[in-house]
């Protein structure tokens, strides 16, 4: 019995050591996953989905910048912003086809991040915090000082993305976007558990760990620095021009530092380091605020108290989470799989 | 010291005429040290007499305001830290500086870097070969814990193990790269008799196919592996020559124990327990 058990789990080590067969399983479960939820769901919880989807994204980048490389930014919100802008304008205003202009949104923010990132690599923990934040403060103000290019207060607006003939016109809207989000999560996701799982994640880890030590394992501290930052603003980008296609509008209201902030807080609140927990992160940050306002809005209360209820109800879920899995959702989940194994063990044994 | 045009050309490693000053202080002042091909070099000396910033020149993390350093015949102005694992340049540091949320097995793997040959795009898309590139470092990896016997905990984190082990586990790290020149930064360090023992034997093993240079102050362990010596006090370069010459060498007694070299009796007093005094302000340092 045990000997059996013991050959299934060498065979399946085998093929799990495959990264391209592991990255495209997973893929393939997620596409698949992603698909029959989207069938499933209703128009607005497609949207929900849609957005989710381009959350998960830039969280993913987040958590592997912050996570792995031990390198905190609060300035994602503002890269999602580039992204965000940069789609608007090739699809607004040079008619660019939609993956042309997001893979050119990605891009741009990619470039945008290797600036940031060479200048990151200067400064440690609180100052680059200082650094990126002032960063995610200063860029949205440019949206009103060039109102002719950005569009100002208002932003930039664009037209819904045209499902394909051939899906049949009784494709919803909102389906369609969450096709799209849904697309581009996976290709992350894939990228970053290769990534990861490569010896450039390890060397993101040790240089998180010991610089020193790193450098004289022949790791270049910089670059690797440096790498995790386009890598994460890429995702950001990818995730900002998903919105723009989902929302149809690339606003500065979108891309305040409570965006960033908020980002930062989903990583940590979904596992730090964890693709899975980004994916939590951004279930977090798409359901809770509205699962917060129908809970205040079922209390008949006086519009003073219910209006700031949500924010209430937000602060306590965040205190209680972090104190019942101080590493992240999917850290007590990982517990509790544990735990559950133990249990099945004992009981066998027994 | 000082002019020494083209320096020694058996040399492997050679440090021409090296100065570094902190602010007023001067940390190593016209220091010259070689070391050639598969010798043992240790370098010794009271606290603060710059062992620790000679190494520290060489690895690139202090740049000296004077002098050159040469590798294998190739003059360098200043070494860069990462560039040390592919030149074939390794080096422990004091304390044990393993990657803590990384395994065993991760850290040499990491050690191996110098061995990747598939870059980003493979890594990214996940290619087969990206995967037989890692399989090769972690065999490399899983060789240099075997050879040091720690094979056993490749997969624990680093931190619940025991410190000679983590010692150990840091020596594979700086092992497995293949050196030609070891530096190691007080290996000996919390080290018990057991274990002291153990990394003796280790190093003689290296002598002949790897050098090693050896800052330490355990004496016992200096003088049974050690090749030559350079004494170090005050930033400059008091002795250097064999362990039995720097074992009766005034210059070193007085650094050690401030004597005054002229008064004879008392070196002589102190010459049959020479290893044993030389050993306590090291042992106060530890």
């Amino acid at each position: 019995m045990s000997a059996i058990a013991a050959r299934a789990r060498v065979g399946r080590a085998r093929i799990g050591e495959l990264t391209l067969a592991r990255g495209l399983l997973l893929a393939l479960v997620a596409a698949a996953a992603l698909f029959v939820a989207s069938e499933l769901l209703s128009s607005f919880a497609d949207l929900e989905l849609a957005e989710g989807l381009y959350f998960f994204c830039v969280l993913a980048g987040l958590t592997v910048l912050t996570g792995l490389s031990g390198q905190i930014s609060l300035g994602h919100g503002a890269l999602m912003a580039v992204g965000a802008y940069g789609a608007a304008l090739l699809i607004g205003e040079q008619h660019w086809a939609l993956v042309p202009a997001l893979a050119a949104a990605t891009a741009i923010t990619a470039v945008v991040g290797l600036l940031l990132g060479a200048a990151a690599t200067r400064l440690r923990g609180p100052y680059l915090a200082g650094a990126t934040l002032a960063f995610a403060v200063g860029l949205p103000a440019l949206a009103d000082k060039y109102s002719s290019t950005f569009g100002g207060e208002n932003g930039l607006v664009v037209n819904p993305p045209n499902p394909p003939s051939g899906l049949g016109s009784s494709l919803p809207l909102e389906r369609w976007e969450a096709w799209i989000a849904g697309a581009g999560a996976v290709i992350v996701l894939f990228t970053l558990h290769n990534l990861v799982r490569s010896g450039y994640g390890r060397a993101m880890r040790a240089v998180r760990d010991d610089e020193i030590a790193a450098s004289l394992c022949g790791l270049r501290v910089a670059r690797v620095q440096t790498l995790a930052f386009v890598v994460s603003a890429a995702c950001a980008g990818l995730a900002g021009g998903l919105l723009t296609v989902v929302l149809q509008l690339a606003s500065p209201g979108a891309f305040q530092l409570s965006l960033s902030l908020s980002l930062l807080t989903a990583i940590v609140l979904g596992g730090l380091g964890s693709l899975v927990g980004a994916a939590w992160g951004a279930a977090v940050l798409v359901l809770l605020p509205s699962w917060t306002r129908d809970i205040a809005n079922s209390f008949s209360l006086s519009t003073k108290v219910s209006s700031n209820m949500p924010l209430a109800i937000y602060g306590l879920v965040l205190v209680v989470a972090m104190l019942a899995w101080p590493s992240g959702i999917q850290g007590g989940v990982r517990a509790g799989g544990a735990r559950l194994r133990a249990l099945v063990r004992s009981r066998r044994g027994g | 010291m000082g002019e020494e045009e083209g320096g020694d050309p058996g040399a492997l490693f050679e440090a021409r005429a090296l100065t570094v000053r902190f602010g007023g202080i001067t940390a190593l002042e016209d220091v010259s040290v070689s070391i050639a091909a598969g010798e043992v070099l240790g370098v010794i000396g009271p606290n603060g007499a710059g062992k620790t910033t000679l190494f520290n020149v060489m690895c690139g993390f202090t740049r000296p305001h004077s002098g050159t350093m040469a590798w294998e015949g190739r003059t360098l102005t200043h070494m860069r830290a990462h560039r040390l694992a592919g030149m074939g340049i390794a080096r422990t540091l004091q304390g044990v500086g393993l990657f803590g949320e990384l395994t065993v097995l991760e850290n040499v793997v990491a050690g191996a870097e110098r061995f990747r040959r598939t870059g980003l795009v493979s890594a990214v898309l996940g290619l087969p070969r990206a995967d037989r590139d890692e399989r090769q470092l972690r065999e490399r990896a899983l060789a240099a814990l075997a050879e040091l016997g720690c094979e056993d905990v490749a997969g624990r984190h680093p931190t619940t193990l025991p410190f000679p082990i983590q010692k150990r586990v840091a020596l594979a790290r700086a092992l497995v790269a293949e050196p030609r020149l070891l530096l190691l930064d007080e290996p000996a360090g919390g080290l018990g008799a057991d274990d002291l023992g153990d990394l003796t034997e280790r190093i003689r093993a290296l002598r002949g196919t790897t050098a090693v240079m050896l800052v330490e102050h355990r004496m016992d362990l200096v003088m049974s592996v050690c090749d030559r010596i350079v004494v170090l006090d005050f930033g400059s370069v008091i002795a250097e020559g064999p362990p039995a010459a720097i074992g009766r060498d005034p210059r070193v007694l007085e650094a050690y124990l401030g004597q005054e070299p002229g008064s004879g009796d008392s070196r002589g007093a102190s010459a049959p327990g020479e290893t044993q005094g030389a050993s306590a302000p090291g042992g106060a340092a530890a």
